[in-house]
């Protein structure tokens, strides 16, 4: 599951049982830490490089959100769909979108144990 | 540089655009990027405002060598009791607004905390106009 503390992306997809919906040729990414919320104007206090984002609010201002925040990497969960709309928009930012069927509880608690980090 | 946006109240497809516009403008002019994100996080917070509650807006950006100056003016219900609005956790957003992911009280606590100069005044029944002014190469808040 790569090193410690660090996770390329189609890692993070692979062990959540995800599909990338977009940024596929980005899966080599790495993050460090991840930040979960369905409160965009939370996600919009944290301020850290190589962020994953995980949220079972997927729509139009997720992405624009992300974007504002430099978060390169939204992980949807709860089967949350992504759509046209919302994809053309990562594509044109360049941002890795991935779905996964598990609760936001379990995904962090999945990425927690492979060594993702807490902002605080 | 000045540049100018219409903002119409209600429609969150679109909501974001103009600040993504700026983020871009000011990617391209080589800003510092923690300095961008206190910019567009202050004028994404005060963009969602407008269509979370008003029914239509003009943001106006001023864009100088050393600052950026951001006024958003609506056309909206107004805030009756501003230093309440300014509260954290304080919001009168309707159930769609918090739907979207927004609504929770943050968003001019947020603006406060990331602009160096931040000007809030509203007529009740007329609408509100935010005057934000960040330093472009002032990197703490």
């Amino acid at each position: 599951m790569g090193n410690i503390g660090k996770m390329k992306l189609e890692e993070i997809c692979s062990a959540l049982n995800g599909t990338m919906v977009c940024g596929e040729d980005k899966a080599y990414r790495e993050v460090t830490h991840a930040f979960a919320s369905d409160l965009m104007s939370d996600v919009l206090t944290v301020n850290c490089n190589s962020l994953l984002l995980i949220t079972g609010l997927a729509n139009m201002q997720t992405i624009r959100t992300a974007e504002m925040s430099d978060i390169e990497c939204i992980l949807f969960v709860r089967n949350k769909s992504v759509t046209p709309e919302m994809k053309n928009l990562a594509d044109e930012l360049g941002m890795t979108l991935i779905t996964c069927p598990l609760t936001m509880f379990r995904a962090s608690g999945e990425l927690y144990k492979a060594g993702i980090k807490p902002l605080f | 540089m000045t540049f100018e946006y219409k903002v119409q109240g209600g429609d969150f497809t679109h909501a974001g655009y103009a600040s993504s516009q700026v983020k871009k403008m000011l990617k391209q002019l080589g800003v510092d990027n923690t300095v961008i994100k206190r910019v567009v996080v202050c004028l994404y917070e005060a963009e969602v405002n407008i269509v979370a509650h008003a029914w239509d807006g003009i943001i106006s950006i001023v864009l100088d060598t050393d600052s950026i100056f951001m006024k958003l003016t609506d056309n909206g219900p107004g805030i009756a009791d501003i230093e309440q609005a300014m509260q954290k956790g304080y919001s009168t957003a309707s159930p769609e607004v918090r739907e979207m992911g927004f609504g929770a009280g943050m968003g001019l606590p947020n603006i406060s905390a990331n602009a160096d100069r931040f000007l809030i005044t509203s007529q009740p029944g007329k609408g509100t106009s935010l005057e934000i002014t960040i330093n472009l190469n002032s990197i703490a808040v």
